[in-house]
């Protein structure tokens, strides 16, 4: 399934750095999210888009996780030749994820 | 407990004054702060003052101060903004002059300095500060003499000064978003420097509001569609009391929406290590913050945890980055996508044939690819139309503008049913940003407000 059936998700520019956070609309598909959505599949998946280093922070009373990537603006929002020269869309370019949700609750 | 009540009046540069016009009518609130500065901001505001020495703030300051202040002045709202951006005391003079039209006599004006320290860069270094770069470690050296402005991130004991010396109106700099919204509430409540849980609260409830729509229904990706008249969105409005705890909530009867999600998503919003969000006035966890529905859009925002701040501060320095040309023209239906790639890759050619010394060549296809990259789906049916846009980083303004020039002739000479050229843009300066920390103690010697009755 594309995140984008599941969760809350918003990215912001720092420099040449982004951040996309998603938030999760339970517990149970939170941890989902900490299973599936690691560090390197975020870096795969944005292969020819983010050439730096990902992050990943967890808040799961927010049921949160922060993703900051480094080297992905070419160049940062004054700089680029990107039109999305922000990053506002990153956020939505991250929902294509496909993952697997499975029924682990038994 | 006592509570006052801050006003969020604008989330960047070119944002709408007609929720701050509304919240100052009807939004029962204090305090109004206006934040007006991106870090692409100051790269607009240099070349204005490159132009003319006399501008380099924000210009729509005099226009939104012409609305805004009979109204503050009747409801007794004080009005905090960094929209002097590179020349505060330019901002100061157009809103002295604007209070002297509209016949406000008496109002005191503040202005805060002392953020721009670009002709104190070398001293800097001297003084033993490396200016390295803050992401990449990369040395001063390799920018120094393309750099056009720099800038320090000032914290909110300025602003508390100016509010302490009976400002009715705050005009800063480059000072840190939140400490804006911070400075009132240390004011009000005379917040101890070193009671970092209170200061945490406070940053927090700055960075909610300083994103204007963004906390109140604005840019949601949850479920955008229900959120109700956005053409209309309130502002948020913070309602803190003496323990930093505060109400996240808007004027009543405004389009918008504040609701535990809106606000989640907000909280994360440019923040990197949730654990350590780092500002000249206090170092913020917010891992632990709490977020509850307390009525129609009234969220309650508790938990936010401080740490000491640090002992730098971070400046901001722009510097020159080559120039961007670009073109942008359409095609339609049948066979949209393909003559567009055809399209693309005949201007590329021409590009190496006429020698066009480009840096860096990027063609996007807008309405296919030109915000999702290598990501974008290749189309299940045949596009309606399709743009393409070419853009390239060169050296000199001259060489990008040849870029343009090799279109036109696409229209007779290329593949067909082309659209919609919309001219030959004018080359824009780039401007690459370097951030990097220097000791605190260096930059705040210089750092003054004014404050003045007009």
């Amino acid at each position: 399934m594309q995140l984008r059936h599941i969760v809350q998700a918003r990215s912001g520019d720092k420099g040449n750095t982004i951040n996309i956070s998603l938030f999760a609309p339970s517990d149970h598909l939170f941890e989902v999210l900490v299973r599936e959505v690691t560090v390197e599949r975020v870096k795969a998946h944005f292969t020819g888009l983010i050439y730096g280093e990902v992050v990943r922070y967890l808040i799961p009373h927010l049921r949160a996780m922060n993703f900051v990537c480094k080297e992905a603006l070419s160049g940062g929002g004054s700089a680029t030749l990107r039109m999305d020269n922000l990053g506002k869309c990153y956020a939505s370019n991250l929902m294509r994820l496909e993952i697997e949700i499975g029924d682990d609750r038994g | 407990m006592r509570t006052i009540r801050i006003g969020a009046g604008q989330g960047f540069y070119g944002d709408s004054i007609l929720p701050a016009l509304e919240t100052a009518a009807r939004g029962n609130v204090q305090y109004l702060c206006f934040d007006s500065l991106a870090e692409l901001t100051l790269a607009i505001l240099q070349k204005d003052r490159q132009r003319d020495p006399s501008l380099g703030y924000a210009a729509d300051i005099g226009r939104q101060m012409k609305e805004l202040l009979p109204i503050a002045k009747a409801n007794g709202i004080r009005v905090i903004t960094n929209a002097g951006g590179m020349n505060p005391a330019g901002a100061a003079r157009e809103v002295a002059r604007i209070a002297k039209e509209l016949g406000l006599g008496g109002l005191k004006l503040a202005v805060v300095a002392g953020d721009d320290v670009y002709a104190d860069i070398d001293a800097l270094r001297e003084q033993g500060a490396s200016l390295a770069h803050l992401e990449d470690g990369r040395e001063i050296a390799d920018i120094r003499d393309r750099i056009v402005f720099a800038n320090a991130y000032l914290g909110a004991k300025p602003i508390v000064e100016a509010l302490r010396a009976g400002a009715d109106v705050v005009i800063t700099g480059r000072t840190t978003d939140s400490a804006l919204f911070l400075a009132p509430y240390i004011y009000e409540f005379s917040i101890r420097p070193k009671d970092w849980h209170r200061l945490a609260q406070g940053v927090l409830m700055g960075h909610l509001l300083e994103c204007s729509g963004q906390a109140a229904g604005g840019n949601f990706s949850g479920s955008w569609q229900a959120v109700e008249e956005l053409e209309r969105i309130g502002f948020p409005i913070a309602e803190v009391s003496e323990d930093g705890a505060f109400i996240l909530t808007k004027t009543e009867g405004t389009g918008g929406l504040v609701s535990v999600d809106t606000v989640k998503e907000q909280l994360l919003y440019e923040i990197h290590d949730p654990f350590a969000y780092v500002t000249p006035d206090v170092v913020l966890n917010v891992t632990e913050v709490q977020l509850e529905a307390v009525g129609g859009n009234r969220v309650r925002v508790t938990g936010a945890r401080g740490k000491k701040r640090p002992d730098t501060l971070k400046i901001v320095m722009g510097y020159t980055d080559g120039w961007l040309g670009q073109a942008i023209w359409g095609y339609s239906w049948p066979d949209a996508l393909a003559k567009a790639q055809a399209a693309g890759r005949i201007i590329r050619k021409q590009i190496e044939r006429t020698g066009l010394m480009a840096d860096e060549i990027r063609t996007d296809y807008i309405g296919y690819n030109s915000l999702h990259g290598p990501l974008a789906a290749p189309p299940a049916e045949e596009l309606n139309e399709v743009y393409v846009r070419i853009a390239v980083r060169t050296k000199s303004s001259a060489e990008a503008a040849k870029l343009g020039r090799l279109v036109p002739p696409l229209m007779l000479s290329g593949p067909p049913a082309m659209g919609a050229f919309l001219g030959m843009m004018k080359p824009r300066e780039l401007l690459g940003m370097w951030s990097c920390l220097v000791p605190r103690g260096l930059i705040e010697v210089k750092v003054q407000v004014t404050v003045v009755e007009v």
